[in-house]
């Protein structure tokens, strides 16, 4: 290659990030969370609840906005309320399952309406239109060293937690049933598999925005169906598409001007059209390309 | 291994207070093989749920199952595609010994290739479930059965979905357990099976029709009795208010 074109690839895909601290901090605490929320993804599309972390991720504006509202843009202050709020989501959506016998979506909706325009209520109240869009879509300014401590000390939480829980986490999704029958205690690995879900969507909202941080966490896990059959290979699949993405949404973010968490959506997206389109795994291109049947 | 007596004790359970299953009494002895029929809608999953400790009596008792039952459920009430290999499903069979966090011993993986060898699934360890047909993941259930080897083995419909090839060796299988002395009660539909391979019957229509021997449960007035209470249904029934000695 030319050494002009070697300058341009570096000037694109490298020199923001050996330029600029804050987008390299965005970057790390981004791919701490890339390893951390893509399988808790995984589970939530597993157990038909994409749209539980949709809800989740409404929910803990409201408690951010309290926070905001007290004590300005604080990380601990808005951490703590988010925290709260999503916690009290958690436990809601979860009592709205058992009162509506499982056909929970409707209720789930209404709840995250509901939620979405009480925290934009509450912080167009005193905040301006800047202070409400970095707290709905993120900024990578917004992470400042408590913000990456927060990033990594979460990611490794939910990492430890999830090799301890791996196996009644798949018991109870795979079969709930049988999970209650030999006492594996499923209901209590899914609440704290919920609250793992809250602090990874707080954890992410400093650098993505509250509204977008679920993206990082469902649709690597959405994209990774279509590379690997079972749950251990889907993990890493999500893992290395969400590394991915961020890195990638990060850089659109830099060269776009555009707010971090919809750029690293988009990326994750993009992944997530790719994946449907060439996935091995009931993947477009493999659907249509119909290779002759094999022997037995 | 010798399985407990499991006692019902006027036991009612419901759906949103309709009574599924209506002040039933009796016994499961131990060692009994006991073939549970009845139309649909009859109660006849819900009373092996409550068996198996999954639904909570809504009057009356059920004493003596906790803890030695194993369920197979109905197929259809799982995720035939979720991405797990059929090995890990058997594996599940050994929580009780392993729980959440022990290793499983590597004899308990031998016990699981011998559990599939013996529901006719060699070879089938790394395959994912979604690649089973719906006669093979039944089977991979009761290879998982195998595994739990409980005292006590409810199955809900286990031939339904099966060719007769297959069927005829799962029936193998319940032979086998009631030979080795344990409790099995099986939900079933296939009248003329029932006759053949099972020795007591409980009739259910909501209400207990009959239970004992199956020639004197099954006749010709009993099914039309079963026939006639599973289709009632009121559109607005006051509170039950019955209380039977238990």
């Amino acid at each position: 290659m030319r050494p002009a074109g070697r300058r341009l690839i570096r000037d694109l895909l490298l020199s923001p990030f050996i330029d600029y601290g804050f987008l390299r901090r965005a970057l790390v605490g981004c791919w701490a969370l890339a390893v951390a929320a893509p399988p808790l993804g995984l589970f939530l599309m597993l157990r038909r609840m994409s749209l539980t972390a949709d809800v989740l991720a409404h929910g803990i504006l409201p408690g951010v906005a309290a926070g905001f509202l007290l004590a300005g843009l604080s990380l601990p202050a808005m951490a703590a309320g988010g925290l709260v709020a999503g916690l009290a989501v958690a436990l809601g959506a979860g009592a709205l399952a058992r009162a509506t016998g499982g056909r929970e979506d409707a209720s789930l909706a209404a709840l995250y309406l509901v939620a979405l325009a009480l925290g934009v209520a509450l912080v167009s109240w005193r905040g301006g239109a800047v202070e409400l869009t970095t707290l709905l879509f993120g900024s990578v300014l917004g992470v400042d060293d408590a913000a990456l401590l927060l990033m990594a000390g979460t990611a490794t939480l939910t990492l430890a937690a999830l090799a301890l829980a791996w196996r009644p986490l798949v018991l109870e999704c795979f079969d709930p049933g049988f999970a209650q029958a030999v006492g594996a205690r499923g209901a209590w690995w899914h609440m704290a598999f919920l609250a793992l879900v809250v602090l990874n969507l707080i954890a992410a909202f400093q650098a993505l925005g509250t509204l977008m941080a679920v993206g990082l966490m469902m649709l690597p896990a959405i994209a990774a169906r279509h590379w690997a059959r079972q749950v251990g290979g889907m993990t890493y699949a999500a893992v290395g598409i969400a590394a991915l993405s961020a890195y990638a949404g990060l850089l659109l973010s830099f060269h776009a001007d555009v707010p971090s968490g919809p750029a690293v959506v988009l990326a994750a997206g993009t992944a997530w059209g790719l994946s449907v389109l060439c996935g091995p795994v009931d993947g477009l291109l493999a659907r249509w390309w119909r290779r002759p049947h094999l022997a037995g | 291994m010798t399985p407990r007596p499991i006692h019902l004790a006027d036991l009612t359970l419901a759906h949103q207070r309709r009574p599924a299953v209506h002040h039933v009494s009796g016994r499961f002895a131990p060692g009994s093989l006991t073939a549970v029929v009845g139309p649909n809608g009859a109660g006849k999953s819900t009373l092996l749920r409550a068996l198996a400790g999954l639904h909570r009596p809504d009057g009356g008792r059920i004493e003596g199952a906790a803890g030695q039952v194993a369920l197979l459920p109905q197929a259809a009430a799982l995720d035939r595609a979720f991405p797990i290999a059929c090995l890990d499903v058997v594996l599940f069979g050994l929580w009780r010994e392993v729980g959440a966090f022990r290793a499983v011993p590597s004899a308990g993986r031998d016990r699981a290739r011998d559990a599939l060898a013996a529901v006719g699934l060699t070879g089938f360890e790394r395959r994912p479930v979604g690649s089973l047909s719906v006669g093979q993941f039944q089977r991979l259930l009761f290879a998982r059965l195998l595994l739990q080897d409980a005292p006590v083995i409810l199955l809900d419909e286990p031939f339904n979905a099966l060719d007769s090839r297959t069927a005829a060796d799962m029936l193998a299988l319940v032979h086998r357990w009631h030979g080795e002395g344990r409790t099995v009660v099986a939900v079933l539909h296939d009248l003329e099976m029932v006759r053949r391979e099972f020795p007591e019957t409980l009739l259910l229509a909501r209400d207990c029709l009959g239970w004992g021997p199956t020639a004197e449960v099954l006749t010709a007035a009993n099914r039309l009795r079963a026939r006639m209470m599973a289709e009632a249904w009121a559109a607005d029934p006051a509170d039950c208010g019955r209380q039977d000695a238990a």
